[in-house]
């Protein structure tokens, strides 16, 4: 299945001028993470209908020294991240005087495994709610604070704080609620939709070419199960919607705004090519 | 180069171009026949060195993204998705690799994942400065081709 178009291609060329069969991979490492002592799972049986047998963490694909930081939450840098949410979670903001654990407590016993199964059918908006609109729905309805802005610090901490109670967690979303086959459809289009002028598609880069090398990147899977990511190459936290926009930009297209319907039905779809995987919140990137 | 009197004379026609500037085939008039390009798109020859900087350059051709390539063994990250292209110039005719420069995907397939670098059948939503713009002008496709030509085992 992998590497299909690849294949055709240069099976067509073989037939055409009897070129030499090209079979340069470079394929993710078999080794195992463990984080703190716990058990990730980072390749997992596929969901049925996946183009692929096996879905596969994107930290298979990272060089030694970047998969090695992520092992240890002491090397980690996004771990700072993940504290200073925690105290975000106790801070009282807005008109109503409370903070996110004047409702939830212990974000250890009530958000645990949570993360892992977002985004989820929200009947009120009739749409699905990442993380980040759950928590702004929570700043908005019941503390009377605003919404934050796209990737303000607060929002990528807090997010990351949440994601990080499901640390292992296999990723598994609800498609039954609401209407969230149907968003699934629409970002499954978007996934095989090719934009810009270079003309290419998440599938291309993440289906067809996953395992090979676009110049000095190792291209994964894709998958989202360790958002927000903490990148070094930038120093801090990558939320999943800047990822998603930044792709879509490397095609040469313009991107929709984040949080979008477009983006949120993209982000239900690929949350399920990676359904087994364990969370990894905040896994590390170069 | 092998350009012919009437292959000139038919890239004119077909940009309808009178004036005294260079004879280019805009990106919708060239023909791609046989998986070939037979005439130059632009009447002049391409430069080996030039296509070797355009293959190379990110914001340009960026084929080493894709293809690795033994003569630009100094430039470091040579991708892997696309077959190296050592000894390419054994394989194809100078007019099929102007063809697969052009638009890959009318010489292997619609699935290929190599861009068109001359052609306007791009994807949706295109950068808004991009509109109508090829990846690479019509001399920088030709430059590229004289690289490619170079690529013999
Ligand atoms: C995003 C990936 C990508 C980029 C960028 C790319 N190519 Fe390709 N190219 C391919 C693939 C894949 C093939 C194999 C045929 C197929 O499957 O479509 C190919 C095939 C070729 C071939 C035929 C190779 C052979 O051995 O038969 C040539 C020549 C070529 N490309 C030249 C170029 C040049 C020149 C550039 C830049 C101006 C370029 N490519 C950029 C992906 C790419
Ligand atoms: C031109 C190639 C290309 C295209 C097209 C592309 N990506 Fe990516 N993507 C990359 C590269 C390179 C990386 C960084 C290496 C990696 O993790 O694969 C990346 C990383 C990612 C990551 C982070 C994975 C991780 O483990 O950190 C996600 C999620 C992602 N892409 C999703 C998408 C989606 C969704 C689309 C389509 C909207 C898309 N990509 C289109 C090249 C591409």
């Amino acid at each position: 299945m992998k590497r299909y178009s690849l294949m055709a291609g240069a099976a067509f060329c073989l037939a055409v001028t009897g070129m030499a069969i090209w079979t340069a991979a470079a394929d993710p490492v078999d080794e195992t993470l463990e984080i703190d002592g716990v058990p990730m799972t980072t390749r997992a049986p596929a969901p049925e209908g996946h183009p692929f047998d096996e879905v596969l963490s994107g930290w298979l694909f990272r060089e030694a020294e970047t998969r090695a930081t992520q092992e240890d939450t002491f090397e980690n840098p996004g771990m700072i991240a993940v504290e200073e949410g925690a105290e975000i979670w106790n801070t009282v903001e807005g008109s109503a005087g409370k903070s996110c654990a004047s409702c939830h407590d212990d974000a250890a016993v009530s958000m645990k495994d949570v993360g892992a199964h977002y985004p989820k059918w929200d009947a009120d908006s009739g749409k699905p709610l990442n993380v980040e609109l759950r928590i702004d729905k929570c700043r908005v309805e019941n503390m009377g604070a605003e919404a934050y802005k796209f990737d303000q610090p607060e929002q990528k901490a807090l997010t990351a704080f949440i994601k990080h109670q499901s640390l292992g967690t296999p990723v598994e979303l609800d498609l039954s609620e609401g209407d969230m086959q149907t968003w699934w459809d629409r970002g499954k289009e978007t996934y095989y939709t090719r934009t810009g002028q270079l003309n290419m598609a998440c599938a291309t880069c993440h289906e067809g070419a996953m395992g090979h090398y676009i110049r000095a990147d190792h291209l994964s899977q894709g998958q989202v199960n360790g958002f927000p990511t903490y990148r070094f190459n930038t120093g801090g936290l990558v939320s999943l919607h800047n990822r998603f926009r930044g792709c879509i930009r490397d095609t040469r297209a313009e991107f929709p705004a984040a949080f979008s319907d477009e983006l949120m039905a993209l982000e239900v779809y690929v949350t399920w090519r990676g359904t087994g995987l364990s969370v990894e919140t905040p896994a590390v990137r170069q | 180069m092998r350009l012919t009197v009437p292959a000139i004379a038919a890239a004119f026609v077909m940009t309808g171009w009178v004036g005294a500037h260079a004879a280019e085939v805009a990106p919708g008039d060239v023909q791609i026949e046989d998986m070939a390009v037979e005439a130059s798109l632009t009447g002049t020859p391409g430069n080996p060195e030039e296509g070797a900087k355009t293959f190379a350059n990110r914001s340009l051709g960026n084929c080493l993204a894709c293809h690795a390539v033994e003569a630009l063994a100094k430039e470091q990250f040579h991708g892997n998705v696309a077959p190296p292209l050592d000894g390419v110039a054994d394989r194809w005719s100078q007019a099929e690799l102007r063809a697969i420069v052009v638009d890959a995907k009318k010489v292997f397939s619609d699935e290929s994942m190599m861009p068109g670098f001359y052609s306007l059948d791009v994807g949706k939503n295109v950068r808004e400065d991009l509109v109508g713009k090829t990846i690479l002008t019509a001399q920088q496709v030709e430059d590229v081709v004289a690289f490619l030509t170079t690529l013999k085992e």
